[in-house]
């Protein structure tokens, strides 16, 4: 890599050519605040003008976010010109911004209220006319509010770049303008995915999940059997919220939390995991021996599935009928745990603890529930449940760790765990249908080859002699490769995985946001390498359970024995699976 | 018409022929008589097309269409006084020609012989009739140059731009190594006309020097000042000169496309473009391998949304991809990183128009013209308080006192001249002791304004400049493209700021503010636009703070434009009780009785829309 040599503040330093003067900064140990620019300083926006930065010889103030170093350049920060400019440009988004601080959500990880700290605006400078707001919360998962908007374009941005679609963006024009759906439309009524990827990039309040700790708090008062689930992704991430480096297994000090919180049970969705495989692997199975469509494509992302039903609805055959793990796991809850407990299933009220927005929407799907009863009646996000154990005056760094419930539905595989990273429900697809193949278990019990965090991968599994293709995406645009194979009858793959967010659940539009200015303690790539972090708690938890395969749970082969009879029964169709829509209205791409 | 011109000997041939066609039509050597009538925007929205059907539908009745014909031009830039109607070979031309003049043009003077003196154009000032362009003032200190050839040719017609000139300068180019067709640019000294005033020959060259497949020539014809419409005449009127400027711009950096991109409210310019284009097309001077000469070239029409925007050149580019119309940080800048990623040039109309002239005559020849630094000619638009509304090409470091009194005619009513706002909103205003400097980009700017593309807006004592400045600022605050923070914020805070001032509420703590957001939109906004943006305010700040000073200290408007704080009264003495103001007064604020009481306004009611002092006929009201 050739080098540059520059000076900042008076000082010589060489770095990297290329880099932005933002991310040479950075290296030399300077920080410049700035609001656009997201993933290290990597943006083509240069809009909020919060980096700007005095550069010798060139015009005016430039903005470090986007100007490449070069060789002599001279950067200075401090001059007086660089302070008032970058306080200027924060109190004018102040002057238009709905500072209702103390009651958002998004205080303490808001980069506006931090970056207003780091360059000293000033109370109450340019007052002045608000621009037309926009406050949606029709859509179940998402709510946006544009009197909190920056305009910083970082949703519009990861929308378009991450996951292919482009559903935000800027309109109007000058004072008026705003980001938002076509025709600022809600997001329930534009082919919005749900995946709440923009919430997590979003640097104020004006993206945020719709919150559901209010149902949840109205059936507690309402004296009903309240049992909460929590996914896998989440105890990967849930400690960041109070201050545990990224990467810290949470497990144990999640689940006392929610004993605390008064839930009648707690349970993983692990064991819905499990069960998931034990269908979903048949039903593969079943479509290979019998001629079925394939590539057979996993359901347990939502926001895929809303992508698939706007996109790619001729998709249909080729996506499995399971439900999700969360909705299985909260079908049983309704009806196999019920029963054996003699608890009328109108009295239970299940919380999904997710990593995703999506599963907001999904538990409101039709194809979900069964005779009138929802499978889940709450879903809340990682950050949301860190909210709940705030405000119940439980101290995280004192809570023991406590083991899952015991109960029915209380074991779960290691197969179950890294459901929440992609190539994860690969893997213990694998494993089950390994054994269903060739009647005993693989000798490394992992599949290794599946695992990884670039968006598009596929592997070739040899199960004796017979070679399964198979493909793994997370994130749309990735996806879009495959899916457009497949379209084109060009798929060589017999099963393919696809997570709507990129890194799969881990990553999820719900988890602690990753924002480096508030992890001092973090190390300065922290952005890219997070999603890692997260899922080698997931593997590392698989690593150490006993029961590494879905169909050795014991609960699970308890369950198909008493109650389901045996995977895809007439039973298990009609309580875990579900069935698609192809007439959403349609948004065809290119 | 379509026979294709395969080779530099049959353009040559053509143009020879062509040449000698109009030069016989011009002087008479045909044997007939010509009418030619003004096809720019203002005369056709005076009736001109019109004049044309009158004119040919008077020829076939009296049966002398073997004796005269009937042509269209492009604009003849005097736009107040049109639409103009101009007789060949006499070279005599009549102004401000109604339908129902047709009559007497025909039978006094073509059939007749006889000059319509009334038709003639009168000098304000010595009250004499002149009959030839040239020896009105007007036209005397112009020189055209970007202008070339419009009112004298059919820019409809192909021959006829090959008749004056078209594609002399390519079939030159052709002959040339690109480095010496930039070389001669850069000898010549342009300047971009757009209002950055960057050397167009530095220009080509970084273009020139990327190494890449595919490169771009853009032309912007979005042009959005607010009165401006320089380019709009020149499209109209020489399309094929500025498409030919195009092409020895594509052939200098090596691009085989180029894009217009045209605002969509220039239907006009954007017929006759596309016109030429087809033209050009069709006798295979664009195309593959133009002339036999391997050098292949195509053009293409974009037009623009109506957002002021996108004349700012990475946003222009943005807005030709089909994205909206947003700039994009520099560096890389376009010459580097252009439309789809590809090195590109975007040259202004003006500039264009301008390249063929260059090769034709040389680069030394056009540097002769102008200043040290700024060479060539400039074409304004010149408006507001001025006699003589319309278009005008001078050379550069004309002074604003031959603009605004020899060729502009002075101010109307002999009212004062207070300024001179140039650059549109993203200029600034020049004052009194101004005028005698020479008009350059320099000069310019370092009086607080700019050259911009040309738009000139004159000023006199009746203009409030904190009116001024809001009005400007009121345009940029719509047109800002909601990018970045200090133009999306800022301009509306420094509108709020002047609302205020104006509404007779400001405070000297305004001003202060006013300062500190017009530096900050200008020191810290990501495009050209929200740099500028605060130049009128600042401008208007500088030369006029005793101005502010009085709306802020005193609450009062010197020129009697904020209504707020002005209010009108009827003099006693002077009112002739005659009940006209009362009766036209829309909210019943003036009482009296007739012949008997003189009248007076109750303050209370007024409204201050100012009827009472239109119908007044004795002078009797006055603004206080």
């Amino acid at each position: 890599m050739a080098m540059v040599n520059i000076k900042i503040e008076g000082r010589s330093y060489q770095v990297e050519e290329g880099l932005t003067i933002l991310e040479a900064a950075r290296k030399c140990g300077y920080k410049i605040p700035s609001l656009c620019a997201y993933m290290d300083g990597r943006c083509s926006k240069a809009s909020c003008r919060v980096c700007l930065v005095e550069v010798k010889g060139a015009r005016g103030l430039v903005a470090s976010c986007v100007y490449p170093v070069s060789e002599g350049m001279e950067i200075t920060i401090s001059s007086q010109k660089a302070i008032e400019a970058r306080r200027t440009s924060v109190e004018l988004l102040l002057s238009n911004h709905h500072k209702n601080c103390l009651q958002c959500d998004k205080n303490g990880r808001c980069e506006l209220l931090e970056v207003s700290k780091m360059v000293g605006a000033r109370e109450g400078k340019f007052i002045g006319e608000m621009s037309p707001t926009t406050y949606d919360e029709v859509a179940p998962s998402i709510i946006r509010d544009t009197s909190k908007c920056i305009l910083c374009g970082r949703c519009v941005e990861t929308c378009r770049e991450l996951q292919g679609i482009g559903i935000l963006s800027f309109q109007k024009r000058g004072f008026k303008t705003y980001v938002g759906p076509t025709e600022n439309r809600s997001f329930a009524n534009s082919p919005c995915m749900q995946c709440g990827q923009c919430v997590l990039v979003c640097p104020t309040g004006a993206l945020m999940e719709k919150s559901e700790i209010g149902k949840v708090d109205k059936a507690m008062k309402e004296g009903k059997y309240v049992i909460v689930q929590t996914a896998p992704a989440v105890r990967a991430a849930i400690g960041e919220e109070f201050g545990d480096r990224i990467g810290t297994p949470a497990t144990g000090k999640m689940v006392a939390a929610l004993h605390r919180l008064g839930f009648y049970r707690v349970f993983d969705v692990n064991f819905g995991a499990d069960l998931t495989i034990m269908e979903e692997a048949t039903e593969l199975l079943h479509r290979i021996k019998n001629g079925g469509v394939l590539p057979q494509i996993t359901s347990c992302s939502p926001g895929w599935i809303n992508y698939m039903e706007y996109f790619y609805s001729d998709l249909i055959p080729n996506v499995s009928t399971c439900k999700s793990p969360h909705q299985m796991q909260g079908a049983i809850i309704k009806s196999y745990y019920a029963e054996n407990h003699g608890i009328d299933p109108k009295d239970l009220f299940v919380v999904s603890i997710m990593p995703c927005t999506a599963k907001k929407y999904e538990k409101e799907r039709p194809g979900q529930g069964h005779d009138g009863i929802n499978d889940v009646d709450a879903v809340l996000t990682t950050r949301e449940l860190a909210r709940m154990i705030k405000r119940s005056g439980i101290d995280w760094k004192h809570l023991p760790d406590e083991e899952f419930d015991d109960d029915l539905i209380g074991s779960y595989s290691g197969a179950g765990v890294i459901f929440g990273v992609t190539g994860g429900v690969m893997e213990a697809a694998l494993r089950t249908a390994y054994k269903v193949l060739t009647g005993h278990e693989h000798d490394l019990i992992s599949f290794k080859e599946v695992r990884g965090l670039q968006g598009v991968r596929d592997a070739e599994i040899d199960i004796n002699g017979t070679k399964i293709k198979v493909a793994m995406a997370s994130g749309m645009k990735s996806a879009k490769v495959l899916l457009d194979q497949i379209r084109d009858g060009k798929s060589p793959y017999a099963f393919i995985e696809i997570m709507g967010c990129p890194g799969g659940c881990v990553n999820g539009g719900g988890q602690p946001y990753v924002k480096p200015m508030f992890l001092p303690n973090e190390d300065d790539d922290i952005l890219y390498t997070y999603r890692q972090k997260r899922a080698s708690v997931l593997y590392s938890e698989d690593e150490r359970q006993k029961i590494r395969q879905s169909h050795n749970n014991p609960d699970i082969i308890k369950l198909y024995k008493d109650y389901l009879g045996e995977p895809c029964s007439e039973k298990a169709e009609e309580l875990l699976h579900t069935f698609y829509n192809a007439n959403r209205e349609r948004y065809p791409h290119k | 018409m379509a026979d294709i011109i395969k080779s530099m000997e049959q353009l040559q041939a053509r143009i020879k022929n062509c040449t000698k066609c109009l030069d016989d039509k011009i002087n008479g050597r045909d044997g007939k008589r010509h009418i030619v009538v003004c096809g720019g925007t203002g005369c056709l929205s005076s009736d001109s097309h019109e004049i044309i059907n009158e004119l040919n539908r008077l020829i076939k009745e009296r049966g002398i269409e073997d004796k005269v014909t009937v042509n269209v031009v492009g604009c003849f830039g005097f736009c107040s006084q049109g639409p103009f109607v101009k007789i060949y070979p006499e070279d005599r031309l009549y102004h401000a020609v109604k339908v129902s003049d047709c009559t007497r043009i025909i039978d006094q003077d073509i059939i007749g012989g006889q000059c319509i003196v009334e038709l003639l154009y009168e000098d304000p000032t010595t009250h004499q009739k002149v009959e030839k362009q040239d020896d009105i003032n007007f036209y005397k200190k112009q020189i055209r140059i970007a202008l070339h050839g419009c009112s004298l040719i059919n820019p409809e017609i192909l021959d006829e731009a090959l008749g004056y000139d078209a594609f002399k300068a390519l079939a030159k180019v052709l002959t040339m190594q690109p480095q010496e067709v930039i070389d001669e640019i850069l000898t010549s000294g342009l300047r971009g006309r757009g209002g950055g005033g960057f050397p167009t020959g530095r220009k080509w060259q970084f273009a020139k020097d990327q190494n890449s497949e595919e490169k771009y020539v853009v032309c912007n014809g979005d042009e959005g000042d607010p009165g401006a419409f320089m380019d709009r005449s020149i499209l109209e009127g020489n399309p094929i000169a500025v498409i030919e400027g195009m092409m020895i711009a594509g052939y200098a950096i090596g691009a085989k496309n180029g894009y217009f991109y045209v605002r969509a409210e220039y239907p006009i310019a954007v017929a006759r473009l596309r016109t030429a284009i087809q033209q050009l097309e069709a006798v295979g001077l664009l195309g593959d391998d133009i002339l036999g000469s391997g050098f292949s070239f195509r053009c293409h029409v974009r037009l623009g949304a109506g957002a002021f925007v996108c004349g700012e050149e990475t946003a222009l580019l943005n807005s030709i991809e089909g994205q909206r119309g947003m700039p994009r940080p520099r560096p890389p800048f376009p010459a580097v990183k252009g439309l789809w990623g590809k090195p590109t040039i975007i040259n202004n109309v003006e500039t264009l128009a301008d390249v063929p002239y260059i090769i034709r005559v040389g680069g030394k020849e056009f540097a002769k013209i102008g200043t040290e630094k700024s060479k060539g000619t400039k074409v304004f638009a010149l408006g507001g308080k001025v006699n003589n509304v319309g278009l005008v090409e001078v050379p550069m470091g004309t002074t604003l006192r031959e603009l605004i009194f020899d060729i502009g005619g002075g101010i109307p009513n002999n009212k004062k001249f207070k300024a001179i706002q140039t650059g549109g909103p993203s200029g600034g205003c020049l004052t009194e002791k101004d005028l005698d400097v020479p008009i350059d980009y320099d000069t310019l700017i370092a009086r607080g304004s700019m050259m911009g593309s040309g738009g000139a807006i004159v000023m006199d004592e009746d203009n409030c400049m904190v009116d001024v400045a809001k009005f400007y600022m009121e345009f940029i605050c719509d047109e800002s493209c909601g990018k970045c923070t200090p133009c999306r914020i800022g301009t509306k805070r420094m509108l709020e700021v002047l609302t205020k001032i104006t509404k007779g509420k400001g405070t000297l703590q305004d001003i202060e503010d006013l300062k500190e957001l017009a530096n900050a939109t200008k020191n810290n906004s990501v495009c050209g636009l929200g740099q500028t943006a605060a130049n009128p305010v600042a401008s208007t700040m500088n030369n006029f703070r005793e101005e502010y000073l009085a709306h802020v200290v005193e609450h009062k408007c010197p020129a009697h434009v904020c209504k707020a704080m002005m209010s009108y009264e009827i003099q006693a003495d002077k009112c002739k009780k005659c009940s006209l103001c009362a009766r036209n007064c829309p909210v019943n604020a003036i009482n009296g009785v007739i012949g008997k009481e003189p009248y007076h306004i109750d303050q209370s009611k007024c409204i201050k829309c100012g009827a009472c002092v239109s119908n007044c006929r004795f002078g009797a009201i006055i603004k206080k």
